[in-house]
């Protein structure tokens, strides 16, 4: 995240003192000079050291990310602004957040946003997952980052039990034992786990939306992801409860309004009923 | 040889005498079997409480068969496969073989704790009926101070089987029972190394609740109870006034039959109730919390609602932190004032509240009427208060997952708990206030005009009065008004309670008496005089 921030900083400081440059260059030709060569010395420097810039400038795009960008014009445009480079006040830029990232905002909903508030929420998707495909290709082509490796099934040779420890060590203090989410401080919140799909679950750890950290390859390996994802889908989500009804797995404060509004509440009726046989 | 004839009808009669012949039992027992009780389902709610108290007795002599007070580390081989080969302690695994390899252990599991958060409930429901209606007054504040002290004991019985599963959930409620403990000035650190065997989480803690669990609180919670059951019965139960019901009699029924056979039939439905919670309603999904490791902490983490209350008094109290310049500087830390001082102040105030009214009211009388909360607003609204107080901290105790469900920030709730515990009770207090005054001036009116009838009258002049079914006949006053007096007991406001609208609809479920087809006219109501009642005896008197 640090270094798409620094990225970000170069670009914007360049194109801001470009034109600055060149107005002051007319009235002292010598300092102009200096500056220039100075510039170049920088500009030259950054485009060395950021790849994922020159993109923007002269964009060799495959098909799939062409298609892409004419899907990214239309609806994304004014938020991220043209090439993805953010726009102060509506959106990050997207430089190198990688095909993960893209796909994980996308294929839930999230993006486009439909209006500024704490967090973006999720919704029926606006985009096919072509469309998606073709969105992240898009991103991914300009600025390189994370990808979701290939298929829907990604916790075929996963193991639950492994999985489990992790899950609770890694993501149970945001979304809670059950993955059924939690709240996080100023309205922010972890979501619940349960329409995520296994593609989405990657792409959340790979990319770490808003507050989420990222699980990079280098904190959870690949096999550690499968082991997660198998324990989300195989335990959490597709186990049946033992013992009945889980009243939503919130934990002790809904057992509690539950022994008041079913127990005593059907023990004072019995009550009423016994005292009033006389 | 002759064969004496076998009286079969005579049989029990005949070892009646037996025994009493041996044991003078008929005396005592006649005494206990005539004993009688007054009625109201008001007067059951304690009977929850005590029919919890044996389930949970029941169910948990069945989980001490299976479970394993240890913290040896073992590694899980049962058959819940997302936790197989995983490394956990004894009690943790014993814990999962109940819920999955023991036949029944699951249900009895459930049953166990639903009846625990049963019992707490009923206990408050019921402490709350004798404080409403003033019940706790002398001869009867021994038996106060003996249900606050069951209610602080119930909550050590349950926190420490809250605790005993030794998973997720259980340790981090240990962890935070720790930093209470450490948080006391001068002592914590030497209560919690002698509590823990050391630093936390130790290896003994367990085995040590353990006994406590299912030894030491259940003794203490069954003396308590004998105690507290002994004297309703050497007291005698209050009762509500009314006709022939009097501070120096009880008016009700037989503890034999009557009264014993509700009882037990009470205790089945009970027992079922609490069954089908077991049965149908998951609790304490130890599986989903994974063995206790110090890193690992849910979202969501929550104790049991009666312990929940200082989890939110301990989210809304301020990091005001207290550093005292003794020494090598020491410092009381913010937790010690919602966890440790604010207990202390409700224990106190509220074994204390009936010396505390007396001495405010210096009312030295004996009481065995009860009063109806109306009568009595200031107690009322205080009461009122004190459930504003604790509702106000038990939410706040939950306020992450209300936050979550119904998305509002979570800064917020902790601000609406701190200002909303400052600004509730009070306003409870003057709302209810208002609300027993009310109601006392509408009894009042009743009494001096009588019950509205609904009916409209246009006088000669052409104005409308509605007409008054006055609720007695008229006392010399020329309006048909009569000065009533009241006497503490619920006031007829509707016509059919009076009997003019045929007979009032009786029975729970369905009217036990079918009213009339047409409504007679309220001018005549067929009103009945009221069957003699027989006065009853205690048994004692008649020896
Ligand atoms: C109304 C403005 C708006 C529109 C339209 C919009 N976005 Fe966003 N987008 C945002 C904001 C604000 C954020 C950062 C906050 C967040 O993540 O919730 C963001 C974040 C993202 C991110 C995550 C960036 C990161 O750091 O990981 C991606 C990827 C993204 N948007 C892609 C898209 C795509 C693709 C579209 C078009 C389909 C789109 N957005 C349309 C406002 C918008
Ligand atoms: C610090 C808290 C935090 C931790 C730890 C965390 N998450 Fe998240 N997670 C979030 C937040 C916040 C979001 C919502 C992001 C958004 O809406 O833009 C989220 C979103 C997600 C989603 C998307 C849910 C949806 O709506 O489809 C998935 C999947 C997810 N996280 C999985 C994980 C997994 C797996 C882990 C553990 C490896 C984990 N998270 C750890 C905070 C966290
Ligand atoms: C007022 C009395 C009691 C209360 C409030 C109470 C409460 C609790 C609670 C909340 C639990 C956690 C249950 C779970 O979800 O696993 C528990 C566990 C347990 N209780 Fe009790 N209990 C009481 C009396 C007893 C008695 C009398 C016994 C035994 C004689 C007992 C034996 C146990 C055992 C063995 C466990 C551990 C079960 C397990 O880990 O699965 N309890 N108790």
């Amino acid at each position: 995240m640090t270094s798409d921030n620094d990225r970000r900083r170069g670009l914007l400081a360049r194109l801001r003192e470009r034109p600055a440059a060149r107005s002051r260059g007319r009235r002292r030709l010598g300092a102009a000079v200096r500056l220039i060569a100075a510039l170049m010395l920088a500009g030259g420097a950054y485009t060395v050291f950021a790849p994922g810039a020159q993109a923007q400038d002269n964009p060799q795009l495959t098909g799939a990310a062409a298609e892409g960008k004419a899907l990214f014009d239309v609806s994304c445009v004014t938020c991220h602004g043209r090439n993805a480079q953010g726009v102060e006040g509506r959106g990050p830029s997207l430089i190198g957040v990688g095909a993960a990232s893209v796909e994980f905002q996308v294929s839930s909903g999230r993006m486009p946003l439909a209006r500024q508030e704490a967090q973006a929420h999720r919704k029926p998707p606006v985009f096919t997952d072509e469309q998606t495909r073709q969105l992240a290709q898009y991103i991914q082509e300009l600025g390189g980052g994370p990808v979701v490796p290939g298929g829907d099934d990604l916790h075929e040779d996963g193991n639950v039990a492994a999985g489990g420890e992790l899950f609770r060590i890694n993501c149970s203090q945001c979304h809670a034992f059950g993955g059924g989410g939690g709240a996080l401080s100023s309205g922010k919140f972890a979501p619940s786990l349960h329409p995520a799909t296994d593609r989405q679950i990657y792409a959340a750890m790979l990319s770490g939306p808003q507050n989420m950290p990222v699980f990079g390859d280098n904190q959870l390996r690949p096999e550690q992801k499968a082991d997660i994802i198998a324990y989300i889908q195989e335990t959490l989500k597709h186990n049946q409860d033992q013992g009945g009804f889980n009243l939503g797995r919130y934990g002790p404060s809904t057992e509690g309004l539950a022994i008041f509004l079913i127990g005593i509440v059907a023990l004072v009726f019995a009550s009423l009923w016994i005292a009033g046989k006389s | 040889m002759k064969r004496r004839k076998f009286d079969l009808a005579a049989t029990p009669g005949k070892a009646a005498v037996g025994v009493d012949d041996r044991f003078q039992v008929a005396t005592p027992l006649r005494k206990l079997l005539n004993k009688v009780f007054p009625d109201h389902w008001s007067f059951l709610l304690g009977e929850i409480a005590l029919f919890s108290f044996v389930v949970l007795l029941l169910t948990g002599v069945f989980l001490t068969l299976f479970y394993e007070p240890a913290m040896t580390e073992v590694v899980y081989d049962g058959s819940y496969a997302p936790l197989q080969g995983t490394p956990m302690s004894a009690a943790y695994a014993s814990s999962l073989d109940l819920s999955f390899d023991v036949r029944g252990g699951l249900v009895m599991r459930q049953m166990h704790h639903w009846a625990a958060l049963l019992f707490m409930a009923a206990i408050v429901v019921h402490m709350l009926r004798v404080f409403f209606t003033g019940a706790f007054r002398k001869p009867r504040e021994t038996n106060w101070i003996i249900g606050s002290l069951l209610f602080w004991v119930g909550f050590l019985a349950g926190f420490t089987g809250y605790g005993l599963p030794d998973d997720g959930l259980s340790g981090t409620g240990l962890r935070i029972a720790s930093a209470i403990m450490l948080s006391i000035p001068v002592i914590g650190s030497w209560v919690t190394s002698s509590i823990f065997g050391g630093e936390f989480p130790g290896v003994m803690i367990i085995s040590r609740m353990f006994i406590a669990h299912v030894l030491l609180i259940p003794g203490l919670l069954v003396a308590l109870i004998s105690v507290h059951l002994g004297l309703v019965f050497k007291q005698k139960h209050t009762q509500w006034p009314g006709p022939g019901r009097t501070n120096g009699n009880v008016v009700g029924e037989r503890m034999f039959p009557r009264y014993a056979l509700k009882q037990g039939g009470f205790f089945m439905v009970v027992f079922g109730v609490i069954a089908l919670m077991g049965g149908l309603f998951q609790i304490n999904p130890i599986w989903l919390f994974g063995p206790y490791e110090a890193w690992v902490v849910s979202a969501a983490s929550q104790p049991d609602w009666y312990v929940m209350f200082l989890d939110g008094s301990t989210r809304l109290m301020p990091a005001w932190e207290i550093n005292i310049p003794l020494g090598d500087g020491y410092v009381i830390p913010p937790l010690f004032w919602p966890t440790v001082v604010l207990p202390g102040i409700l224990v106190g105030l509220s074994t204390m509240y009936p010396f505390l009214e007396a001495r405010h009211l210096k009312d030295r009388k004996s009481h065995n009427l009860l009063q109806r909360p109306r009568d009595v607003p200031a107690r009322t609204a205080v009461g009122a208060m004190a459930v504003a107080f604790y509702l106000v901290l038990t939410l706040s105790g939950a306020n992450d997952v209300i936050a979550d469900k119904f998305q509002i920030s979570l800064n917020a709730m902790t601000w609406a708990g701190r200002i909303g515990l400052l600004l509730v009770p009070p306003i409870a207090y003057y709302v209810t206030y208002r609300l027993c005054l009310g109601l006392q001036q509408h009894d009042r009116e009743v009494l001096a005009h009588g019950v509205e009838t609904g009916i409209i009258r246009r006088l000669p002049d052409g104005r409308f009065v509605e007409v008054h079914q006055p609720l007695s006949a008229s006392n010399g006053h020329a309006d048909g008004h009569g000065e009533l007096e009241y006497v503490g007991w619920v006031v007829p406001k509707k016509m059919n309670r009076l009997g003019a609208l045929g007979p009032a609809i009786r029975g729970f479920f369905y009217p036990i008496e079918k009213p009339v087809e047409a409504p007679v006219s309220p001018g005549h109501p067929p009103v009945e005089a009221r069957p003699e009642r027989e006065e009853i005896g205690s048994g004692e008197s008649r020896r």
